[in-house]
């Protein structure tokens, strides 16, 4: 597992995770029971939640679409940003006798309008106020760290805590009144007294101008002094102290523009090695790089790439292999990478094809001129590894998420809504049929709903919780508690 | 302390304790910095017991506010009754050594190591060593960090017992879980080196070096490279063939880059601190290798360092090694693919010559120089015509006048308006070596081209330029060679260039001296006061007050007081603002 596991909570979440596993050891067939179904469904509406903070109605708007969703290096906090440019952090409830149900749930611990909408007046450009990434810092003090973007500004914010707050004045009384200066006849020096807790979010460090095109990525490195920001064409290296200045260590923009064949999509830091990265590209490879060797990073020292099937080749066949995402196993050994239809997983020593291949939706296959027709084609979904590296999460259409076992090879899809599913309910496996013949409880892919999609999902660290981001819809999903 | 009645002395007091809160940082920042004042009216004792509590919990505040704290609390002694309270400062500083804000850390870091020299042994052991191992101890890693820079300062101060746990604390951070503590550890270890008895120097700290210097993070090893300077420094000449070197010989091969950088960025610390027979027989390869070094970073820190090594190699072998060794390898950087290289080797190469001597820099760097000189990146000739000074002490600069001149002739009309910018401000020097003769026949005409630029900050130091040269050649050259080309430009049809004549006769007119500008300046201003423009007119306003003083007053009178009055009537007004502001600074009222 990771190794930043925190000191309290690994023992329990080892076992729960050990007796889920050795049920599916024992008995495959029930497997799925165990390990999917019964997580258990607790809701958060993000629209509640920001209605106490921005807005006052009650309909959800497109600012509350979320747009990225990570939990920190403990689990103990979960942060989502959405496209109105907000940060709310969730926080994890601490175990109580009085309500073992709790145990787990996830509240609102501080939120905070991280981007605003701005304008460019050199470039005549609109920058958009949208959350594209969130990454947690390792913690370091009693505060926590997160590094938030947009297209263009990475913004450092610190979350923390304060619990006392200073009284007694010498030139006023408690309730505020001026006194008169001349009954001054001692000096008071402020007393700190106990107070509600408060949160506070406060920017740090705000790391900008170094981006002309859109950052996609942002990836802090092992090293905890540096992280990355990549663009479609370039990926800059930070100091996260350093603000004013940024090194470029990958450019694959041509001299040309019109030589342009290929785009960035995501990049990442290998989890332990502070010297290597991965970046994908829109053509479907995977380049690994070590900065060791170079300042500049353009010749890559390891490729990864699966030769194209001649037999499949189609107009689509270029974008449906363009990659939306690329993650580092927990271990550092495996790189898993999505693409349109497709969940991969590759072996870092083997560079010529992927070790796994997991359909996610493979019966849209026939329906990719459509999904261009409406630009769905195009969309970016994410996947996420489990705290073990043993099963793959990622993203489909009509609110379903695709879970995938690499041991078992089974796999299952489930819906993240309120209409068919109640808090604390065990999650129901759905069923896409194609063809006529349409099963009770099966979906026809006709009646599927594309604007309903599940870009944005994350797993806990080590533990089996869950939290999958539906529009403007927050829920988090953890195994059944005995 | 205060009377029964109001005290009017306690309310300036009053005032700074509470903008210890205020909302505006400014006031806060205004407040702390004011801290001993306000220590100073509550005493020592209230000092004590209210306001550094209070200040041990305001760790909240701004960066800037929580520096200056650091900084104050660091000359505090005095102000809570001296070295025998001193460690009632410690708690604040204990708070503030854990923020996540490195300056602020550092700045605690600091001051704790101040007040630690005012601890007596007694209570450096009871307060300050805790506090040493509370923070070597503490949960995160930010107070780690600032533990790595206080065993140093406490060390030779205390108990053998104690130096065992402080030595045993060092060893622990050094294999922290976090690079952020390693990171602190090892560039912290070369100054716990110094203070440690040379045994334990052999004993602990070596084996610390070699494992920092493995470290799987890159940025731990590079700082282990300057630690290892340090610690070779500290032992006998026997020791560090065995113990230093073979780490050192590692890190100049390092696989990373960034800390081969460093090899080659500390290579003259280096080369000090193991002295001459090492130099030669290891430094001299490994100088060899990073100069071709497969990353232009690397090759660039280590060209820096030409002349510097050697300078520094050993008198007997000297011009042999460099004949043998070091000059082959600047030969290939000469034209290396990478600019930056030739950049950083063009701005020391020169420096070469002092070293070499007459013959070899004729016969082996001449030829280099002359290559440079042809260099594609303006940065490279720049450097190489900056330097020229080294050469011209060794073989006299004519040997390279005939390549010279078509460089910089082609700097001068670079499209880059920076470029031209320091060729010009090479001009004085370059004159002054190359004499007036050469200057007359080939560079007089670019120096008067330049006034002419499109660029406002070239004709500005092109004028410059101008005044300088008058003071190498002298008042009578001017006359003859510049001031008539100058004048001339009063006629121009362009505005920017007549007041460029201006520009010029206020900054000619003192070097010049009284005849000239009475004579042959005077004049022409004095008829641009009728200009069409008014910027060229104001600024013969302001030119009159400029050569003013260098006149006699009989012409300041008859002839420089009738054209300000007049121009002091002109119907612009920043004409008259100038002509009446010349006429008051020259007393012509």
């Amino acid at each position: 597992t990771s190794a930043a596991a925190p000191p309290v909570t690994s023992q329990t979440c080892q076992t729960l995770h050990d007796s889920l596993f050795q049920s599916m050891d024992l008995d495959r067939g029930t497997w799925i029971d165990s390990a999917f179904l019964s997580l258990r469904f607790s809701e958060l509406d993000t629209r509640k939640i920001n209605n106490s903070f921005l807005r006052d109605h009650s309909y959800a708007t497109e600012a509350d679409i979320i747009s990225t969703v990570e939990f920190n290096s403990t689990g103990e906090l979960l942060a989502t940003g959405d496209k109105g440019g907000r940060v709310v952090v969730f926080q994890r409830e601490q175990e109580s006798k009085n309500q073992p149900h709790r145990r787990g749930e996830y509240n609102v611990y501080s939120t905070f309008q991280s981007h605003e909408p701005e304008f460019d007046y050199l470039k005549s450009l609109e920058i958009e106020e949208k959350i594209n990434k969130i990454r947690w810092l390792p913690q370091q003090n009693a505060a926590y760290f997160l590094l938030s973007t947009n297209d263009k500004t990475v913004k450092l914010w610190k979350i923390s805590e304060r619990d006392k707050r200073p009284e007694g004045y010498n030139l006023k009384d408690e309730e505020g009144r001026i006194r008169d200066p001349t009954t001054i006849t001692s000096l008071r020096v402020p007393v700190l007294r106990p107070m509600d807790l408060m949160v506070e979010a406060t920017p740090r460090r705000i790391f900008s101008n170094a981006h002309t095109y859109h950052i996609n990525s942002i990836s802090v490195n092992s090293d905890y002094e540096t992280y990355m920001s990549t663009d479609d064409l370039r990926i800059n290296l930070w100091n996260l102290e350093i603000t004013n200045r940024s090194f470029n260590i990958v450019d694959i923009k041509p001299a040309n523009m019109e030589e342009l064949t290929e785009v960035i999509t995501a990049a990442e830091f290998h989890p332990n090695q502070c010297n290597t990265f991965v970046y994908s590209s829109s053509k479907g490879s995977i380049r690994l790089c070590d900065m060791r060797t170079s300042a500049l990073c353009d010749n890559h020292s390891k490729l990864f790439e699966e030769p194209e099937d001649p037999s499949n080749r189609s107009f689509f066949s270029e974008i449906i292999s363009s990659i939306s995402d690329v993650k580092f196993s927990h271990s550092g050994r495996y790189l898993m990478t999505r693409d349109y239809l497709t969940v991969k997983v590759w072996d870092i020593n083997m560079e010529s094809r992927p070790l796994e291949t997991y359909q996610v939706h493979d019966y849209l296959r026939s329906k990719l001129c459509s999904l261009y027709e409406n630009d769905f084609i195009f969309d970016k979904f994410e996947c996420v590894w489990n705290g073990t590296d043993s099963v793959l999460m990622t993203g489909s259409y009509n609110n379903f998420f695709r879970m995938f076992d690499r041991n078992t090879k089974r796999d299952v899809t489930l819906e993240a809504s309120r209409e068919n599913s109640k808090p604390r309910a065990i999650l129901k496996p759905r069923k896409v049929c194609v063809g006529g013949k349409r099963r009770k409880d099966e979906i026809s892919v006709d009646s599927l709903d594309f604007s309903k999609k599940i870009l944005h999902t994350a797993w806990h660290p080590n533990e089996n919780i869950i939290a999958v981001a539906a529009t403007n819809n927050l829920y988090i999903f953890q195994d059944k508690v005995n | 302390m205060a009377g029964a009645e109001g005290d009017d002395s306690l309310y300036p007091i009053a005032v700074l304790i509470d903008e210890l809160r205020n909302e505006d940082v400014q006031l806060r920042l205004n407040s702390i910095k004011k801290l001993s004042t306000i220590a100073l009216a509550l005493g020592v004792e209230r000092t004590r017991t209210e306001l550094l509590p209070f200040l041990t919990d305001t760790i909240y505040d701004e960066d800037e506010v929580l520096l200056a704290l650091a900084e104050q609390l660091g000359s505090f002694t005095v102000l809570v009754g001296g070295p025998e309270f001193v460690h009632c400062l410690l708690p604040p500083l204990e708070s503030l050594a854990t923020v996540e804000e490195t300056v602020v850390r550092d700045k605690a870091v600091e001051s704790l190591r101040k007040i630690s020299q005012e601890h007596s042994p007694v209570d450096l052991e009871v307060h300050f060593v805790p506090l040493v191992k509370r923070l070597a101890s503490g949960d995160w890693f930010t107070s780690r960090t600032s533990a790595c820079g206080l065993f140093g300062v406490c060390y030779p101060r205390v108990s053998s017992t104690v130096k065992a746990e402080i030595r045993q604390h060092f060893r622990t951070l050094c294999s922290d879980d976090t690079p952020m503590v390693r990171r602190a550890a090892s560039s912290k270890l070369g100054e716990f080196a110094k203070v440690l008895e040379l045994d334990y120097v052999k004993s602990d700290i070596i084996p610390l070096f070699t494992a920092l210097a493995s470290d799987e993070q890159d940025s731990v090893r590079l700082l282990a490279v300057e630690a290892g300077v340090s610690i070779a420094a500290l032992l006998p000449q026997e020791d560090l063939e065995d113990l230093v070197m073979p780490t050192l010989r590692q890190a100049a091969e390092d696989k990373s880059w960034r800390v081969r950088y460093m090899v080659a960025d500390k290579f003259s610390e280096l080369q000090k601190a193991v002295g001459p027979e090492i130099t030669k027989n290891d430094l001299v390869p490994a100088f060899q290798n990073l100069l071709k070094d497969c990353e232009a970073e690397v090759r660039t820190a280590a060209a820096n360092k030409v002349k510097v090594f050697c300078e520094s190699l050993p008198e007997d072998s000297r011009e042999t090694i460099i004949m043998t060794h070091i000059l082959p390898c600047v030969k290939e950087l000469v034209s290396d693919t990478n600019q930056h290289v030739k950049s950083a080797l063009a701005s020391v190469i020169m420096g070469l010559s002092t070293i070499l001597g007459k013959d070899n820099t004729v016969e082996h760097l001449l030829p280099l120089f002359l290559v440079q000189l042809k260099d594609e990146y303006p940065e490279v000739r720049l450097n190489i015509i900056s330097n020229l000074d080294c050469v011209n002490e060794v073989i006299g600069i004519r040997q390279l006048s005939q390549s010279l001149l078509p460089a910089i002739v082609e700097l001068a009309e670079d499209a880059k308006w920076r470029v031209r910018l320091a060729i010009i401000e090479y001009m004085p020097l370059l004159a002054g070596q190359l004499g007036v003769e050469f200057f007359d026949e080939k560079l007089n005409s670019l120096c008067m081209a330049w006034l002419i630029d499109h660029v406002y900050a070239i004709r500005e130091a092109a004028t410059c330029n101008l005044m300088k040269l008058v003071e190498k050649f002298g008042a009578e050259w001017a006359q003859n060679t510049i001031v008539p080309k100058v004048l001339g430009m009063a006629n121009d049809s362009n505005y920017l260039h007549r007041m460029t004549t201006l520009f010029c006769i206020n900054a000619l007119s003192e070097v010049c001296g009284q005849e000239i500008t009475t004579k042959h300046m005077l004049p022409v201003v004095l008829k641009m006061s009728t200009d069409q423009v008014a910027n060229v007119r104001f600024n013969v306003a302001r030119c009159l007050q400029k050569i003013g003083p260098v006149l006699d007053s009989s012409a300041l009178q008859a002839e420089v007081k009738p054209v300000l009055e007049k121009l002091a009537t002109d119907q612009d007004m920043d004409v008259k603002y100038f002509a009446l502001e010349a006429i008051s600074v020259l007393a012509l009222a």
